[in-house]
């Protein structure tokens, strides 16, 4: 075995069992989302059998059919690679935006530093779903769009706390030290800086990640989200609402693969909070 | 104190650049949207014509720059102009929807606040146990559904299962105070169920933080009880964090009720912002625009002097 | 048939009121129809009083009360249908019929129309309605800047002038059998002039049955009986009539369900069979001249070639869309915009699904390994997507390639609606033919949304429009519903009905389909059980 290795798995076996059903939780939906064809019993948008079928009322719809017949358990499990992977993608794309800005100010400073803040100041002042709106409103809503405009409004976010955190690192010694041996900006950032704030972006990222569903679904219910006949999960859930006002109980499957996914994906990040604090003192 | 009255000045000074700089984005993405009020209104049935007498009434037809310093130098006058589409003047339309969305925000904040604070420093002192991880996984599952379906749940079990509230927050003028409460007693409890967990979470993380510091240590040793120690003596330096992520999802009560306003009829500034966006109606989605920015810069604002203020360093210098 | 379908079948205004009798008495339930009293005023007269609640589907912030620029259900009821009245009505069973106009008539050419108004009746304002209202009001739509989408259906008004003060005449450029109907849309509401020619639009102010109490864009209306209403006791049997936007539908079911509003406009299809079993809860389902309709630019290759219009005709399953788009609420299309609520409605062979056809006509097209692109949003239609899912379907099995694009719902109308070649649409439909044909496929209008031109069409319409003689009239109007089912660029493969939920504490006599919520005048038709 090699160093590494050896090194996660005593770091896991320290893991509160929280953290274990998170980690268990996350792998299965990575798994489902990225099989999801393989999985699913039916095909995203195929129409099976008569609409609304309530479950149990046919064995071969678990979950029963939607409003135009099409399988809900299906629909699900791609929900989970469209909303999945969008979040993902998203998120990545946040991260690199603002984490790269956010420690380049940090090194940088002066005006480069100056500029980049009160670009972020204001692009926070306004609120983020008010300003995805309004833009996703002129520039349309396709995915790319989307996931562009979020991650954009997002990094800010990201931005700050990624200067913080880097501008402690900067005034250290060693950075100091490196800097004098002529080292370049990159090998600064990689070998100095990086290592240095992982921990506190790791936890941002958990949080930021579930931020981006909760997002789109307020966006899909307000019209602009995912489009149909695209499966996600926040527009299901808005889909089928009416059928809670019955009490019927198809809509919760949705929420609840949100729901599961956040906390699991909390739980993580709780864990990685703990240990880094931990750590520190 | 004069260096606390110069932060606060620089503060200030900061806060209205930046409201400055807004006006000018807000205006630029309003003319940028595509399509205008003249198309929206008519909709199917517009033609050439049609579309072109309208245009033609409103004026919309000078240069933008322009029309950009006729509106800013109208607004500080406090003159938002009128709406295109019910020709209404704007400070009129949404003066009551500003009312609105503060007095719900107001009324979700004085559930959300108390309990959030209370379950965050019991969390704290009980660090560990059984109760902090309840708290926590149901503060975790709180959030992450989508407001609205929190809210239908609500509405299913409290209006449609059980009539104790009702389903649609109906006002007019004859509405009394404590009417207004009980209508709006679930959509409030909705969105204190939206923002309570990011504040307990964020209580209990900046209790805990500070529970390791050399001077709580000191305290502990001297042998004051653990509850005394938090709130007496962590609660105050703590109190800069907390503020802050009040002063956060505050904000949000007020920006981020568009949803809860839609599902509950509710007539706030939201849903006249999204109806304006729709219709293309520019002078109000400005208008409600520049209201939700002053908002978020006020809170960040006072978020940032209280924080300075409730900084004992601060308001101690040596 | 059972007595409820009968109940039902009288109540969508399928059967009149003597063959619904008729009906009950063959099947023994005589008795019942007398004792359950509820939409059958003849049997128990309407009661008097009573506030009512209906929650809208519709309304925006931006509503007005001008009618020029009405576009929403709430604010056609509202202003049109409550606050207001227009010279002549729809009749709940279709007829056209007297309002402020007591009597009509046409010089034989049909160019000239005198109509001689009602006398004494009050505007809530006190002000005795005569001629220059009239006047104004039409004017108020016509002219160089007007703003109004009724200024087409006036456009062949020549001179407009009083002759004395309840006596109105107008001449018209051509003929047109049809311009008293004209003079039912929602448009034409009669408003208070100020005896120069100008309307009061905006304060609400009109003839109709209630006057109004409080109006807040978007969000209410509130409305209490006008003492003097010209009527009187026939019609405006309650007290108040209250308005409320709830444009969420689960917001509205969940209102309807806890008894917070009274009637509720657009039932959610989806759970409109669990809404029905609530007890308390009646929904009620009206079939009028609304269509959907899915027009290909006939200008545009492949469609320009009949045969590929033929063969999608063909490869449409409407049935299965009937079912699961409207839930059986509606009636299949056959191709043109004409509904049976129409008068001069023409019983042509229904077009069914049929791959093998559809095939036959898609070689003749060469529509082989050809991709057609069908854009789609919900901003045409609710369930214009999962309709164009459906139809993506239907057509594969007839070997046809449609893919489905979808367009964002945000500008529709002015950016894919007759811009691109082959789209997803619907029509509120015309209460009469003219109309209906004027507006959408005579060659060359505005709103011709399929560029189809054809020349035998273009002349029967010119001839109908000014023929007094009704057979003649239905001849013609039935070869050009031919011309368009066979020839027309649109698909038409669905009538979709009103369908809207009321409390049982609620009661009504036919209901009138040429608008929906009873001809947008539930507020004078309905009363409290």
């Amino acid at each position: 075995m090699s160093k590494a290795t050896q090194n996660t798995w005593k770091l896991l076996r320290t893991a509160p069992p929280t953290a274990w059903f998170g980690l268990i939780m996350v792998s299965i939906y990575i798994v489902v989302a990225l099989l999801a064809p393989i999985f699913a019993p039916y095909g995203e948008t195929e129409v099976v059998d008569v609409a609304g079928l309530s479950i149990g009322d046919n064995p071969s719809f678990l979950l029963g059919t939607d409003h135009i017949g099409r399988d809900v358990l299906s629909r699900i499990i791609y929900g989970a690679r469209n909303t999945v992977g969008l979040a993902f993608i998203t998120t990545v794309l946040t991260f690199a935006i603002g984490a790269v800005m956010g420690l380049l100010a940090a090194v940088l400073g002066g005006w480069f530093d100056q500029i980049l803040s009160r670009i972020v100041d204001v692009l926070m002042s306004i609120p983020p779903l008010i300003f995805a709106l309004l833009i996703l409103t002129i520039i349309g809503t396709s995915v790319i769009n989307m996931i562009l405009v979020i991650a954009i409004l997002d990094s800010t976010r990201v931005f700050r706390l990624a200067r913080a955190v880097g501008m402690n690192i900067v005034v250290m010694d060693y950075v100091e030290v490196a800097r004098l041996r002529g080292e370049g900006l990159w090998w600064i950032i990689r070998h100095e800086v990086l290592p240095n704030i992982s921990a506190p972006l790791a936890a941002e990222f958990g949080l930021r990640f579930c931020f981006v569903f909760l997002f789109v679904a307020s966006l899909s219910f307000l019209g602009l989200g995912l489009q149909p006949p695209t499966a996600d999960w926040g527009s299901m859930v808005r889909e089928m609402a009416t059928l809670i006002t019955f009490g019927l109980p198809t809509p919760l499957f949705p929420a609840a693969a949100v729901a599961l996914l956040t906390v699991s994906v909390n739980f993580v990040v709780d864990w990685f909070l703990h240990k880094t604090s931990g750590l520190k003192s | 104190m004069s260096a606390i009255l110069t932060m606060i000045g620089q503060r200030l000074a900061l806060g209205l650049l930046t409201l400055w700089v807004v006006t000018m984005i807000i205006f630029l993405a309003v003319e940028l949207l595509p399509g205008d009020f003249a198309q929206a209104l008519l909709g199917q049935s517009a033609t050439d014509e049609t579309v072109n007498a309208i245009r033609q009434n409103l004026g919309l037809d000078k240069p933008a720059v322009e029309r950009y310093f006729i509106w800013l130098g109208d607004v500080l006058q406090g003159d938002f102009g009128r709406s295109l589409a019910s020709e209404r003047q704007i400070s009129e339309l949404v003066g009551p929807r500003v009312y609105n969305t503060l007095f719900l925000a107001a009324y979700a904040a004085c559930i959300a606040v108390p309990i959030a604070l209370t379950l965050g420093i019991l969390a704290a002192l009980y660090r560990n146990s059984a109760y902090d991880r309840g708290v926590n996984v149901g503060a975790l599952a709180a959030i992450s559904s989508p407001e609205f379906f929190a809210a239908y749940i609500l509405v299913y079990f409290f209006a449609v299962q059980n009539a104790w509230f009702p389903s649609i927050a109906r006002l007019n003028e004859t509405t009394t105070f404590t009417d207004r409460l009980y209508m709006l007693f679930l959509p409030a409890v909705t969105l204190t169920l939206v923002t309570m967990a990011h504040m307990m979470r964020m209580t209990r993380a900046a209790i805990i933080n500070l529970m390791a510091s050399p001077y709580i240590e000191m305290a502990r040793l001297k042998g004051i009880p653990r509850g005394r120690i938090i709130v007496r003596h962590a609660l105050p330096n703590a109190l800069s964090p907390i503020i802050n992520v009040v002063a956060i999802n505050l904000a949000y009560l007020i920006v981020g009720v568009v949803v809860v306003e839609v599902v509950f009829a509710y007539p706030g500034l939201g849903q006249l912002f999204v109806d304006s966006v729709v219709k293309r109606d520019m002078p109000v989605v400005q208008a409600s625009a520049l209201v939700f920015a002053v908002t978020y810069i006020l809170m960040n604002l006072s978020a940032d002097i209280l924080s300075i203020l409730s900084n004992p360093r601060l308001l101690h210098p040596r | 048939m059972t007595f409820k379908e009968l109940q039902r079948l009288y109540a969508t205004k399928r059967i009149n009121r003597r063959d619904f009798l008729a009906g009950a008495a063959a099947i023994g339930a005589l008795g019942a129809a007398s004792t359950v009293g509820l939409p059958f005023p003849a049997m128990a007269a309407p009661s008097k009083g009573g506030h009512m609640r209906i929650g809208m589907g519709t309304g925006s912030t931006s509503d007005t009360l001008d009618p020029a620029t009405f576009d929403t259900t709430f604010n056609q009821v509202l202003g049109y249908g409550t606050l207001r009245n227009s010279l002549t009505e729809v009749t709940p069973d279709g007829q056209l019929g007297p309002e402020l106009a007591e009597s009509w008539e046409a010089s034989p050419d049909a160019k000239v129309w005198t109509f001689k108004l009602r006398e004494g009746v009050e505007f809530h304002s006190g002000k005795t309605m005569t001629a220059a209202d009239v006047i104004a009001s039409i004017n108020h739509h016509r002219g160089e800047n007007s703003q109004s989408a009724a200024k087409p259906l006036l456009a062949a008004i020549e001179d407009i002038k009083a002759d004395g003060d309840y006596t109105v005449v107008v001449t018209l450029s051509a003929g047109n059998a049809d311009f008293p109907f004209y003079m039912t849309d929602y448009h034409l509401a009669i408003l208070p002039s100020d005896g120069e020619g100008n309307v009061d639009a905006t304060s609400g102010d009109g003839t109709g049955p209630y006057k109004l109490e409080a109006f807040e864009p978007g969000v209410s209306a509130m409305t209490s009986r006008f003492e003097n209403y010209f009527k009187g006791d026939d019609r405006q049997h309650l007290d108040s009539f209250e308005m409320l936007v709830l444009t969420d539908t689960a917001a509205r079911t969940n209102a309807m369900t806890t008894g917070e509003i009274d009637y509720m406009e657009r039932a959610d299809l989806k759970t409109v069979h669990l809404l029905k079993n609530r007890p308390g809860v009646e929904v009620l389902e009206v079939t009028g001249t609304q269509h959907y309709t899915m027009p290909m630019l006939t200008d545009v290759d492949p469609f320009s070639s009949n045969d590929t219009r033929l063969a999608l005709k063909y490869a449409i399953d409407r049935e299965d869309l009937l079912a699961k788009v409207l839930r059986g609420y509606g009636a299949v299309g056959n191709d043109h915009p004409i509904a049976t609520a129409n008068r001069y409605h023409a019983d042509i062979e229904q077009r069914a699904y049929d791959p093998d056809k559809a095939k036959f006509h898609a070689k003749k097209a060469g529509l082989e390994n050809v991709e057609i692109n069908l854009s789609a949003a919900d901003a045409a239609f609710a369930g214009a997507v999962d309709a164009a899912v459906l139809f993506k379907e239907h057509a594969a099995a007839a070997g046809i390639n449609v893919n489905v694009v979808r367009e964002p719902n945000d500008g529709y109308w002015s950016d894919v609606w007759m811009k691109k070649p082959f789209c997803m649409c619907y029509w509120g439909g015309r209460p009469t033919e003219d109309q209906m044909f004027t507006t959408a496929y005579a060659e060359g209008v505005p709103w011709n949304d399929t560029n189809w031109s054809n020349e035998r069409f273009n002349n029967l319409l010119t001839e109908a429009r000014a023929l007094l003689d009704e057979a003649r009239r239905a001849e013609i109007y039935a070869e050009m519903q031919q011309i368009v089912r066979d020839d027309g660029g649109t698909i038409v493969p669905l009538f979709a009905s009103y369908v809207d939920a009321h409390t049982d504490g609620l009661a009504h006599d036919t209901v009138g389909a040429n608008y929906a919520l009873d001809g947008f005048k539930i507020a004078e038709r309905w009363w409290k059980a």
